[in-house]
């Protein structure tokens, strides 16, 4: 007996050892030290000093004035894509679960943004936000709409909300679909012979069922807006004037462009928790919403 | 009269839909046109059909090269992700004491946190490895490979974990009692009932990888070993913006995403709905 339990022992270490060990190498040694380096202020030089500084990293970022900015600009963003995407991929759920024969078509095309990476689509839209808009608002007349987005601090936020949000409406309909394909026929059948109109069945029924889905996609949304690098480089680069540099990249500035590793590192330590305590909260108000079938 | 108002509803829903694909559309067509031509009219059809954007392209994307270097990082990465996550998995559901716990709650809790809170740290533990332990983490594409495991470990761990939950212990039970040692229980028995669970995590890790930009670029710094984010990164950063050649060169980068989502796209769309919903 004793000898089967050793030999089982043996088994779980050789089954979880090994991912186990990379993942302490690759994710907790890293945050733990990470911790450590924000109370540290260093030029990332190996031979120049490290020198213990208490919170004076943390204190210095309440009066970096190009970081509150960031951070203000990334709750404006968020707050923005959230409401968009989720529209947006609540109207598409909503179309391509009818039974129209275009359907499929239309789903697949409403997906497909998403696979492509988000550095890839920030280049697609950078010609259509420079030179297309410049070719339509000259061809148009219609130039106060149609310029170029990108040199405008005003305009080119928004221009980061419509790629993110071509990118991610299709994700949160496949969510959404999902969560509608989950709907007993039954109950929006009776629904329509009782005489409720369409919006009376989307706002009795479909809605206050689709809750879970809700939160999952407010979830991934705002988590996905308030972490976004990859289009934030490729589109603005944080351009012009700093106008559109959210919190990953003004983060990124700071270790390798700035070389302030510990200012930059305590920025990422914040970074961690308000991005947990977004989502957490979000997650729990959305939960208590969730009503059982 | 439904009939067409139906009928009108499907053309409409078409239209629409080509219309959000209208940036795709406006990549391709600007890729065939020479500069005055783009300039002439940027949303108009090419006159003419001609891939020397596409042929400057490769050649100074290295695209080929590229395509080869993310491909091997990526199915190598997803490979053993599914290997690793897999077992340790099945593990710390069928040993249900605290460890296994502990270990569980520590996977799907740092899932919360971002990339940028540990990248900087990350580089230096990497940069320790190579000076003392003589492993080469950077700058090697199984470094990057290495990383790319630590960091999809959470999800995959957390979806496996899920599924085992479901699958009844009893066969398992038998074929122990039958001599099966765990090794044999584990890849005979339980991995080929995990099928759909598996799809899930490697169509997930697949996306997330191959579009990856930031880890890579942190940790590879040869021409040679640039995946594909990495060389359209450089390709847009080293010369002044073409851009017809540049949108050949994006036209690139998106076929083996298209051909990918052409062939697999029912596990895609079920896979990203599964593993939002867990």
């Amino acid at each position: 007996m004793i000898v089967s339990h050793k030999k089982d022992n043996a088994w779980y270490m050789l089954f979880t050892f090994p991912l186990i060990l990379i993942f302490i190498t690759v994710v907790i040694v890293p945050f733990l030290i990470g911790i450590g380096f924000s109370f540290i202020s260093w030029d990332g030089i190996a031979a120049n000093p490290k020198v213990f500084v208490g919170f004076s990293n943390y204190l210095r970022l309440f009066q970096d004035e190009r970081f509150l900015l960031s951070g203000w600009v990334t709750v404006r963003f968020s707050v923005l894509v959230v409401v968009l995407v989720n529209i947006l991929g609540l109207l598409f759920s909503l179309i391509v679960t009818t039974q129209l024969r275009s359907r499929h078509v239309a789903r697949t095309l409403f997906f497909m943004p998403n696979l492509i990476g988000g550095l890839i689509l920030g280049y697609i839209w950078k010609f259509i936000f420079t030179d297309t808009f410049k070719f339509i608002g000259g061809k148009t007349g219609l130039e106060q709409v149609f310029f170029n987005w990108l040199i405008n601090p005003d305009f080119a936020i928004y221009s980061l909300a419509i790629v993110f949000t071509w990118q991610m409406a299709g994700y949160t309909m496949i969510i959404y679909i999902a969560g509608i394909q989950g709907i007993p026929r039954e109950l929006m059948e009776a629904a329509k012979v009782d005489g409720a109109n369409l919006w009376q069945r989307l706002s009795k029924i479909v809605f206050p069922l689709l809750m879970p889905a809700f939160t999952i996609c407010l979830f991934l949304t705002l988590s996905g807006a308030f972490k976004i690098f990859d289009v934030n480089l490729s589109l603005t680069n944080g351009g012009p004037i700093n106008s559109t540099e959210l919190l990953a990249l003004n983060i990124y500035n700071e270790i390798f462009g700035y070389g302030r590793y510990g200012l930059g590192q305590a920025k990422a330590i914040l970074f961690f928790l308000i991005v947990a305590a977004v989502t957490l909260t979000q997650v729990i108000i959305t939960k208590k919403k969730e009503v059982q079938m | 009269m439904k009939r067409a108002g139906k009928l009108f509803a499907d053309m409409l829903l078409i239209l629409f839909a080509l219309a959000f694909m209208s940036p795709i559309y406006l990549m391709v067509v600007n890729s065939f046109k020479d500069r005055a031509e783009l300039y002439a009219n940027a949303l108009a059809l090419p006159d003419t059909l001609s891939f020397e954007y596409y042929v400057r392209a490769i050649e100074k994307m290295n695209f080929l090269a590229a395509f080869g270097n993310s491909l091997y990082v990526t199915l190598v990465s997803v490979i053993f992700v599914v290997i690793l996550a897999s077992m340790t998995a099945w593990m710390l559901v069928r040993r249900d004491n605290r460890l296994s716990k502990i270990i569980f709650l520590t996977f799907v809790a740092t899932m919360l946190i971002p990339f940028q809170t540990i990248m900087m740290p990350l580089m230096m533990v990497m940069d320790w490895i190579r000076t003392n332990l003589h492993i080469p983490m950077l700058n090697t594409h199984g470094g990057l490979i290495f990383m790319n495991i630590g960091f999809h470990a959470s999800l995959a761990v957390f979806l496996f974990h899920g599924f085992i939950k479901s699958v009844p212990i009893e066969l398992e039970e038998a074929a122990t009692l039958d001599g099966c040692s765990k090794f044999g229980v584990f890849w005979r028995i339980v991995f080929p009932m995990l099928k759909t669970i598996t799809i899930t995590v490697a169509i997930l890790d697949v996306i997330m990888m191959w579009n990856d930009y930031l880890l890579p670029s942190l940790t590879l710094t040869d021409k040679g070993l640039r995946t594909i984010p990495l060389s359209t990164y450089y390709f847009f950063g080293e010369f002044t913006i073409i851009w017809n050649q540049a949108m050949a060169g994006l036209t690139l980068t998106i076929i083996p995403v298209v051909i990918f989502y052409a062939f697999a796209q029912k596990y895609i769309i079920q896979g990203i709905a599964e593993g939002a919903v867990k």
